[in-house]
């Protein structure tokens, strides 16, 4: 299987805030390896190193050492980013914006044809359910429908990889199962789905594989079923075991 | 370029959809019109001193569109976290810094086209000349001129924490150098070495922004500058804005995005 997403002993240390702390690992030598059509979940508590890795991903946040490939190629390369959609947590779009207008910039930025832009903006709007608020400036959006929003502009590419952070922090019911569905509609179309979730019960749901991370390092990977199997447990017990959470086990 | 163009666009649609620009013009329109509703002593040239406050109030406006307008860019991008998706993208952080650049210079551009036509309205109005050489001339070079602020002050948006004290620097700056910087050779030469040198150095290093100043011209109706010498200080300009852009790279390469 191709890997889509590669990490080949990634570490990034940080510089620690306090003085004479010295460095903080991040991430520790982490090997990770995504095929396609796969939906990846990537777990781990706060402060595991899972959006320092996404940050890698991406190129917001350069390696240590090691390193990480997008369908092969190195992410420090801008054109590595050219087939990913990316929703991260908690982003407020500009505001002055509508969602219409905020879809028709990141098509330009693709450079997208401007007819293929018009027609993917409809179905995504349709997709994510924002059709009817399409002309309304973002301001005046909920939060679930800000992170609709999010997704749309994630998927205006029609990318063949998409990286979530938390895509349903702080969205109620209604909206979590829509997120849901929508990455599970995703997945019948052969995309491949990289996310970070704290949702344990969500994971299990729309994920082929998951890796659990703690403290930047690699705890565990692989097949969910595979997973619940070996372990005997679900995979919140597993989760709490392998970050070392014995109080309620 | 698309993508440079797409992040122009979004800086000026900005700048229309917020209320800045409007309060700003609104001012300077009705300040011009107070003043030229008077007649002070009866004088026939009042017209001159009535352009001399209108271009006067134009430049001021502009500084505070310009300063303000690109203080805010980086910071707004980084604190909303929109630089996440943004640069998730193929987007470079060159793009984003050139992106900008031209988005502030267009909206200021666009921001002096209706402040010079109703500087042509008002003044056309009164002494039935309509010298629009001139005023492209006077717009041209102040537009040249506050590309370079407009890039030194993105490049001040990555090293000052936060737009606030970015604007108030900037703001010192320029008009430091409006009101002082053709003097600074002349100041050089009353001090002693090495403060000589030093002044001197200054007095090289700074972009001398009072040269696109013509508002006198404008105002006493004086002759064009020869369009040889706009070519020149137009390149100056561009030579500047590349050095600061170029800077303001360097800075933002290396800037962690969420702090």
């Amino acid at each position: 299987m191709d890997a889509i997403v590669e990490l080949k002993n990634l570490r990034v240390e940080y510089r620690a805030p306090e003085r004479g702390q010295g460095k903080k690992v991040a991430v520790k030598d982490l090997n990770l390896r995504v095929g396609a059509g796969e939906v990846f979940g990537f777990l781990g508590p706060n402060g595991a190193g899972k959006t320092t890795t996404m940050n890698v991903l991406l190129g917001f946040v350069n390696a240590t050492s090691g390193a990480a490939y997008l369908f092969g190629v190195d992410v420090r390369q801008p054109i590595s980013r050219q087939r990913i959609g990316y929703l991260p947590e908690l982003t407020y779009y500009y505001k002055f914006l509508t969602a219409e207008e905020l879809l028709r910039f990141y098509a330009k930025v693709f450079g997208i044809p401007r007819a293929t832009a018009e027609t993917r903006i409809e179905r995504l709007l349709k997709l994510v359910e924002l059709e009817q608020a399409r002309k309304r400036p973002i301001r005046t959006y909920s939060k679930g429908m800000q992170q609709r929003v999010g997704l749309a502009q994630a998927l205006i590419n029609d990318p063949d990889l998409l990286i979530l952070d938390e895509p349903t922090s702080g969205l109620d019911p209604l909206g979590r199962m829509k997120v849901r569905e929508i990455i599970q509609r995703l997945k019948n179309e052969g995309k491949t789905v990289f996310f970070s979730s704290h949702e344990l019960g969500e994971v299990e749901t729309v994920c082929d594989r998951v890796a659990i991370i703690a403290q930047g390092e690699l705890k565990v990977e692989g097949a969910v079923g595979e997973l619940v199997t070996a372990h005997r447990a679900n995979l919140e017990q597993i989760f709490l075991k392998l970050v070392g959470y014995t109080g309620a086990l | 370029m698309n993508t440079v163009m797409a992040l122009a666009g979004i800086v000026i649609k900005e700048l229309y959809r917020r209320k800045d620009f409007y309060v700003v013009f609104v001012l300077t329109a009705v300040m011009t019109l107070l003043l030229g509703s008077v007649n002070f002593f009866h004088d026939d040239k009042i017209v001159r001193y009535l352009k001399d406050v209108c271009l006067l109030l134009i430049w001021v406006s502009a500084l505070v569109i310009a300063i303000v307008t690109s203080a805010r860019q980086l910071p707004m991008e980084r604190e909303s976290r929109t630089i996440f998706p943004l640069l998730a993208k193929p987007v470079t952080r060159a793009q984003v810094i050139v992106g900008k650049f031209f988005g502030c210079w267009f909206a200021v551009g666009l921001g002096l086209l209706v402040f010079y036509f109703f500087f042509a309205v008002l003044a056309g109005s009164r002494d039935h000349r309509w010298p629009l050489a001139e005023y492209i001339q006077a717009l041209w070079l102040q537009w040249s001129m506050l590309a370079m602020v407009i890039a030194g002050v993105l490049l001040g948006s990555l090293v000052f924490a936060a737009p606030s004290s970015n604007s108030t620097i900037s703001f010192v700056v320029v008009a430091g150098i409006l009101l002082l910087g053709r003097h600074l050779n002349q100041v050089a030469l009353q001090q002693p070495e090495p403060l000589k040198t030093l002044v001197y150095v200054l007095y090289f290093v700074i972009p001398h922004l009072e040269w696109y100043d013509i508002r006198d011209r404008v105002s006493f109706d004086q002759a064009l500058v020869p369009w040889a010498d706009c070519g020149l200080a137009t390149l100056y300009a561009a030579v500047y804005v590349a050095f600061l852009l170029f800077a303001a790279w360097l800075v933002f390469r290396r800037k962690p995005l969420n702090q």
